[in-house]
């Protein structure tokens, strides 16, 4: 494969893509599916068939307002429309040449407009399974690029020069970490793929890795080529069969085509990948714990350093990056790295993906520049806090971060601020809260989730995050006393500073976090016996839906 | 050293043939563990001993880590699942929109807890870690299919669907 064969490639696509008069996207993610997207495309086709109408009709990944679906996107006239059911799907057809059909059409321009997509610039314009569709939208242009123009230094420069950092949630400056592997010596090296996503409330990678599955293997190729490694591995949640069914077929279309294997383009790289399944353990997410879990082992962290990008998987340098970070690669390869560094914050650069959910009115997958006001991503993208309710807090960082209270809206999203007001930017997990949410009760959940979540090696984790459990529930049952909770700050220091991987030191940030900002629902509980959302079970009997 | 010949296979079941399969994709290699483990369970439902100690042998890993690591990861059962599952997810998003009073108005109905399977193998109450469907939550998976914005009202008609069978 050769760049002008690959331009031969999208030149025939777009050929037959005139050939249609009109296209119809179907989006069919999960949110999408689970309403029926399915039953919704087969009526489509049936439908475009009897009009004698040419009309492409293409599956797509996640189109982004997951709330509104399913979803419809009409191409020329660029119509989305939402909640479509499978009897509006004559009605669709019918008005291609014509006037959109009103009632279907959604009004979500201020949705949109604030935000950027560079992650997601293909969802819901490609479909996933086709390589070709990829291509036609500049896929793989930056691999060949990398390899024919640009030494492998010259590629870890790119990188470095886009300020672009780890979206795992870390924040380590990927540039930097890809030039450490790259010194490593030693012939065989790794590149490998964090699609764990253990984050519980976030979905971003899942809709990346389904959407757009190429995207990820180009950044990876790309980054073996820059730290020398000729194999290279995904691992993905055995939660997200579809992303993987997907990227197994990805992989193997970038093999038939040439992008992948031996001698890639006609140069002396040559990579591969294999996906690994995980079996469902957050710590996994850790990259020690990882490279255990890939070598097929209980997925138990290491202490470091050794980092892995010394010794990792079988004791060779490995490189670790997560889904997002590998589909930021290709557009900045193929912009420019300043193309990327003119986007966002002073300290934070780019664009980030969260996954909108809980008590607000648009929930989905949104795309923003960083720096971006929260505010603005609550009030104007989500559409705000629905039936009257009042906002309380938003959530992001999952089980690690913390709960940014209503009053901090002003906050600018980067790894910094988050940072300092006690959350953390995480791998983009974001959860409205509203009033009739208990801050005490949700810090409970999370403690719990990272109770049963700990891996039990070390003691400050298995033991500490048992004993916070304990405290919470008796503050949460009304029976917590006010030496209890000192006790609960005490002991939230000692995890933080004792344990060995992340999974420990970050546990007590949803407890630290809401006790910073909502201390008075601690003492609710614990002074008066009652809890102000009314979610706890003080004295009244527990809520069964019947 | 002769060469490694694994053990037979513990029956005729064809199912042991995919188990097989998925070891030899590999080369018999020992990371294979836990994809292999993948095929058993995906095969037969869930992973007893005897499968186990086969994979085990199969890799030549010791026993007491190919359990170790069945027992580390959550997705795989030691138990057989009832006829039809139903998975209530407890992610985040999920919660906060009231999945826990899902799984207590199941956990009633059915007269079990969360991970068990009622006497009469007909129905397994399981919860998940999070499917990935957050905005669409609180989301509960009826044998595998995805269904958003559940009420407590519409999974227990499935429950009672599935209990008369």
């Amino acid at each position: 494969m050769t760049i002008e064969e690959l331009e031969q490639i999208a030149k025939s696509v777009h050929q037959e893509n005139e050939k249609y008069d009109f296209e119809i996207n179907v989006c069919m993610d999960l949110a999408c599916a689970s309403q029926g997207a399915d039953k919704l495309r087969a009526a489509i086709v049936k439908a475009a068939e009897g009009s004698g109408k040419k009309v492409l009709i293409r599956k797509t990944g996640c189109m982004g307002p997951c709330s509104s679906g399913p979803l419809v996107r009409v191409e020329p006239e660029e119509v989305l429309y939402h909640h479509v059911k499978e009897d509006c799907a004559g009605a669709i057809v019918d008005s291609l040449g014509g006037d959109p059909v009103p009632a279907l059409q959604c009004d979500l321009n201020d949705h949109f407009e604030k935000q950027v997509r560079v992650v997601l610039e293909n969802a819901g314009h490609i479909d996933p399974e086709k390589i070709d569709d990829y291509i036609s939208r500049d896929g793989y242009k930056a691999l060949l690029t990398a390899l024919t123009e640009m030494t492998p230094n010259g590629v870890v420069h790119r990188i470095t020069e886009s300020g672009l950092r780890g979206r795992g949630g870390g924040g380590y400056p990927t540039g930097l970490k890809w030039g450490t592997v790259a010194k490593a010596g030693g012939e065989l090296k790794y590149v490998v793929c964090n699609g764990d996503e253990g984050d519980p409330g976030a979905f971003m990678d899942r809709s990346v890795m389904e959407g757009d599955p190429h995207r990820v293997i180009e950044g990876m190729a790309i980054a073996a080529y820059a730290i020398g490694a000729s194999k290279g591995f995904i691992y993905v949640r055995a939660e997200y069969p579809v992303a993987v069914a997907r990227l197994t077929t990805a992989l193997r279309d970038a093999r038939r085509r040439g992008l992948l294997g031996n001698n890639i383009c006609a140069t002396t790289f040559s990579f591969d990948i294999e996906i690994r399944l995980g079996a469902g353990a957050f710590v996994c997410g850790e990259e020690t714990a990882l490279i255990a879990s890939i070598e097929g082992r209980r997925g138990t962290p290491k202490p470091r350093p050794p980092y892995p990008a010394v010794s990792g998987l079988w004791g060779k340098p490995t490189l670790i990056n997560n889904v997002e970070t590998y589909a930021n690669i290709a557009p900045i390869v193929r912009n420019g790295g300043k193309w990327f560094f003119n986007m966002g914050s002073e300290r934070s650069k780019g664009t980030k993906v969260f996954a909108l959910t809980g008590k607000i009115t648009h929930t989905g997958l949104v795309e923003v520049p960083m720096g971006i006001k929260l505010w603005e991503i609550i009030d104007v993208i989500g559409g705000g806090v629905p039936d009257g309710h009042k906002l309380k807090a938003v959530q992001t960082g999952g089980p690690s971060g913390g709960c940014i209270p209503a009053e901090m809206l002003g906050l600018g999203v980067s790894y910094d601020a988050l940072m300092a007001a006690g959350s953390i930017m995480g791998s983009g997990g974001m959860i409205v809260m509203d009033d009739t949410s208990c801050m005490v009760n949700v810090a409970k959940f999370f403690v719990e989730f990272c109770m049963t979540e700990s891996c039990g090696k070390c003691i400050p984790c298995r033991a500490g995050t048992a004993q916070m459990y304990t405290l919470l529930t008796r503050i949460c049952d009304g029976n917590g006393t006010m030496e209890e909770l000192e006790l609960l700050v005490d002991l939230c220091g000692t995890i933080k500073e004792t344990s060995l991987c992340g999974l420990g030191m970050t546990a007590p940030n949803p407890v630290l976090s809401t006790l910073k900002y909502f201390r008075n629902e601690y003492i609710e509980h614990i002074v008066h016996k009652r809890c102000p959302a009314g979610v706890c079970n003080i004295e009244a009997p527990v809520e069964v839906l019947a | 050293m002769p060469a490694f010949t694994p053990p037979p296979l513990p029956s005729d079941d064809k199912r042991w043939k995919i188990v097989s399969g998925t070891m030899r994709k590999n080369g018999f290699a020992r990371y294979a563990l836990i994809e292999t483990l993948h095929t058993v369970q995906s095969s037969f439902g869930y992973l007893d001993d005897d499968a186990i100690r086969f994979v085990a042998q199969s890799l030549r890993v010791p026993l007491s880590q190919a359990y170790g690591v069945v027992t580390f990861y959550h997705y795989f059962s030691l138990k057989p699942p009832g006829k039809h599952t139903a998975t209530v997810c407890a992610g985040t998003a999920c919660y906060i929109k009231g999945a826990d009073k899902l799984i207590a108005a199941a956990e009633k109905r059915l007269g079990i807890k969360a991970g068990q399977t009622t006497s009469d193998g007909q129905i397994s109450l399981m919860t998940a870690r999070c499917v990935g469907a957050c905005s669409r939550a609180p989301v509960v998976l009826s044998d595998g299919e995805v269904a958003g914005e559940v009420t407590g009202g519409q999974m227990l008609a499935q429950l009672e669907r599935w209990a008369v069978e």
